[in-house]
């Protein structure tokens, strides 16, 4: 009991973890003059702080595990009240909040490190860690809450921070396009958010998650599922469609996966920011923080589509990496085909395990994501895979980190990604044959393309010198100027201490989650009540398997015989041909949107202009022409001859008194002074008479 | 003779009385202000008076005094100052000529 307290007390305490970042932000939106130097010891400082704070929130909620149910401290308060309803809003903790803000708040620190080697020669240098505070506050504020209404403000507020940054460049114009993309996309999915929110009010009267009464909104979710909904849902079932519509457009899956690749145009601190412990974690976070309704919807085929969903973006936007030149860009759809795993899991579950792979994948995707900043830097802004290679001599402490990311992330046994993937595919194998066959496949693919991508980056030789060839209408950034013969060299600190921190957790951050050990700690920690999947060998080998295959056929295909020359085709692209050329294009689906959807808005738009013009613009002529006829009758009866008439005639008096007045005031003092002493003396008078 | 504090009193009446009728009547601007100062020392006398005789027991009348001679020396200071600007911009200091401000 007394344990509970102090979690309460805890609880209470959370809205300091974001706090520290906004404040952060809100100064350094007020500097006047732009202070690299104050901006960034600003953002840097309030999120060590903030790191604190969820440090301690983290560790007082271990305890928790010896009981059978999950320690949580719940801290509600009223914001304000209308009539006899009043809007609560408050914080929670409990092991998936605690977790998340260690995550977020650890990593995002080291982002910002990184940030600071980045960016700086930019001379936008504030600007860019104010609005880095107000994301990572955003993002904090949307783990901490207790309220789905505070939640969907944060949600939003995480939004708006991608679409500034990724859009940090704004003056080039596909930056522009991208920011524009990511924030329309994912306000689709906002939609469906937002009905599922007003949808979960309607049935519980409640936004609040938790309340120490049991009145929460999560906590009558079981309720939900005997009334009927939608399309053949229960309530619970639509309400969790609804949620999980959001989430695909905040975690990229597919069809709103399109955003994500853009959004690489943000710089690469951002592209780590987003892709590993912000925006896309934001949608599977949600998921996991709504699970109870999916849950109680569970007997609906809302969990099959979740799962689905998630699969098949694992699969596609794997296919797609295999085929991208630009670095950051094989990262990108490797992000959407992780997150797909991760929504997997969801869809089968497997809570703990979805969880489970994005707090590892938030690691290892950030060290690579930070470490492909490094070789952009190293290489003076080059991110073209084939203009690169041979870097693991020039920039070795690089290599080695990278390398650690890439073991994690291609599922090398005993890494991190290796104990929470196999644990996404057990969850998966248990629950439907079909999906985990894919899903394995896809494992393969991912440990494909990164061998790929490793070799192409940092084996064989320095091919940047050479005449640079622009084909394939593939290079799409403008910052290329310049790099001629220049050889890529290392970078300094600020750039590879944070990848070098983050490595020792992409390495052994998985045994936190390894059934080998105390029967999977963080299973117990945050599932307490649940028992861990059953495990399986087979799907244990198949997974170490595949893994391996795919680093040997990566090595068979780029690693035996590494490219030339940067004009050389791709060694998979002549075998696979136009397959490739498919892949490379992503599928056709930004053509496809582009030729359906938008062309239809278009044709919408332009039907509309012209219903416009004719009924509407009509009708509202016809209005106004009545309309100055009436006006034309009282100008002249009412107007005219009544009001200015009188008007007229009170100025003239005005005028003529005041032209009168005006004599009195004709400038000399000594009128004035003799005028007063005639006063005074009558005053007198009339004082010493009376 | 005994003087008295009615003796001050009409003093200062004539000292003010004057003051008043050169402010009112001459056309020279320092001479104007000559008599402002005039008037500014009939009220000083009548300040000194008062406490001379006790009709107050305290020290309020000098203090009073003191500061009307400093307000006066800085009133004359800004009022010579101002004379001379409009000397430069007329090339005269006869009152009856500065009536540009005028309704």
């Amino acid at each position: 009991m007394e344990h509970a307290e102090h979690l309460n007390h805890l609880a209470s305490q959370q809205w300091l973890i974001p706090f520290f970042p906004l404040v952060a932000a809100a100064i350094q939106s007020l500097l006047k003059k732009p202070a690299r130097k104050l901006s960034a010891t600003l953002t840097i400082g309030a999120m060590g702080i903030s790191c604190a704070f969820a440090l301690r929130a983290f560790f007082a909620t271990l305890g928790g595990g010896h009981h059978e149910e999950v320690a949580r401290g719940i801290a509600n308060f009223t914001w304000f009240k209308f009539g006899t309803t009043s809007l609560d809003l408050g914080f929670v903790l409990d092991p998936l909040t605690a977790g998340m803000a260690a995550m977020v708040t650890f990593v995002g620190f080291w982002i910002f490190v990184n940030a600071t080697g980045y960016m700086h020669d930019d001379e936008n240098f504030t600007r860019f860690f104010c609005f880095l505070s107000l994301f990572a506050a955003s993002m904090l504020g949307l783990v901490v809450s207790n309220n789905l209404l505070l939640l969907f403000m944060c949600w939003e507020l995480v939004g708006l921070c991608s679409y500034l940054l990724i859009g940090f460049w704004y003056f080039k114009p596909s930056a522009a396009a991208a920011m524009k993309k990511a924030f329309i996309t994912t306000r689709v999915g906002d939609v469906g958010f937002f009905i599922g929110i007003l949808m979960l009010y309607q049935h519980t009267g409640t936004l609040n998650l938790y309340t120490a009464e049991g009145t929460g909104a999560l906590q009558q979710a079981g309720g939900l599922a005997t009334l009927t909904g939608w399309w053949g849902l229960s309530v619970a079932g639509t309400i969790a469609l609804m949620l999980f519509i959001g989430a695909m457009g905040k975690s990229a899956q597919f069809p709103l996966h399109v955003w994500l690749p853009d959004a690489m145009e943000g710089p690469t601190p951002v592209s780590a920011l987003i892709h590993a412990a912000t925006m896309v974690a934001a949608g599977v976070f949600m998921v996991g923080r709504m699970f109870p309704v999916f849950t109680a919807g569970a007997g609906d085929w809302v969990m099959d589509f979740v799962m689905w969903v998630g699969c098949i973006t694992a699969v596609f936007s794997a296919t797609i990496a295999v085929a991208q030149f630009d670095i950051k860009r094989v990262l990108a759809y490797s992000t959407c085909s992780q997150l797909g795993f991760m929504v997997m899991a969801l869809g089968a579950g497997g809570f703990v395990a979805g969880q489970f792979h994005l707090l590892t994948h938030a690691f290892f995707k950030a060290l690579l994501f930070l470490g492909s900043g490094c070789v952009i830097i190293g290489t003076h802004h080059e991110q073209d895979m084939r203009k690169m290679g041979g870097l693991k001599k020039y920039m070795p402490i690089t290599f080695w980190c990278y390398f650690t990311g890439y073991l994690a992330l291609s599922g090398f046994p005993l890494t991190a990604g290796f104990f929470s993937k196999d644990e996404v595919l057990l969850e998966t194998f248990h629950h439907n044959k079909a999906a985990w066959g894919l899903a394995t496949f896809a494992a393969f693919l991912t440990a494909f393309y990164m061998t790929r991508q490793m070799y192409m980056v940092f084996a064989g030789k320095w091919r940047g010198g050479e005449e640079s060839h622009h084909g394939h209408g593939h290079a799409h950034d403008d910052h290329g100027h310049g790099h001629g013969g220049h050889e890529p060299n290392e970078v300094p600190w600020n750039m590879w201490l944070p990848i070098a921190v983050l490595s020792i957790f992409a390495l052994f951050m998985g045994w936190l989650g390894t059934p080998w050990f105390h029967d999977n700690l963080f299973h117990h920690y945050l599932a307490p009540e649940e028992h861990s999947p059953e495990h399986s060998n087979l799907v244990l080998w198949l997974s170490i398997g595949v893994g391996l295959f795919g680093i040997f056929l990566g090595w068979l295909i780029y690693g035996r015989k590494t490219m030339e020359h940067a004009t050389d085709a791709d060694p998979l692209a002549v075998k696979l041909g136009g397959l490739f050329t498919a892949l490379n294009r992503k599928w056709y689906i930004d053509e496809l949107y582009e030729a359906t959807i938008i062309r239809l808005t278009m044709a919408l738009g332009v039907f509309f202009r012209a219903v416009d013009k004719a009924v509407v613009d009509g009708i509202l002529h016809a209005i106004a022409w009545v309309a100055w006829g009436i006006s034309q009758v009282v100008r002249l009866v009412g107007d005219d001859l009544i009001i200015n008439g009188s008007f007229d005639a009170g100025c003239d008096g005005v005028r003529g008194s005041g032209r009168i007045l005006a004599k009195l005031q004709n400038g000399r003092v000594q009128n004035y002074l003799r005028v007063m002493a005639v006063g005074v003396v009558l005053l007198l008078v009339v004082y010493f008479v009376k | 003779m005994n003087i008295t504090l009615g003796h001050y009193l009409a003093l200062s009446t004539i000292l003010f009385a004057v003051g008043l009728a050169g402010a009112l009547t001459r056309r020279n601007a320092i001479i104007v202000l000559m008599a402002i100062e005039i008037m500014f020392n009939a009220a000083i006398l009548n300040l000194v008076a008062f406490w001379h005789f006790k009709v107050f027991a305290t020290l309020t009348a000098q203090m009073f005094a003191i500061f009307a001679v400093t307000i006066a020396a800085a009133e004359s200071a800004v009022g010579l100052a101002l004379v001379i600007a409009i000397y430069r911009h007329y090339r005269s200091v006869d009152v009856d000529e500065m009536k540009a401000l005028k309704g």
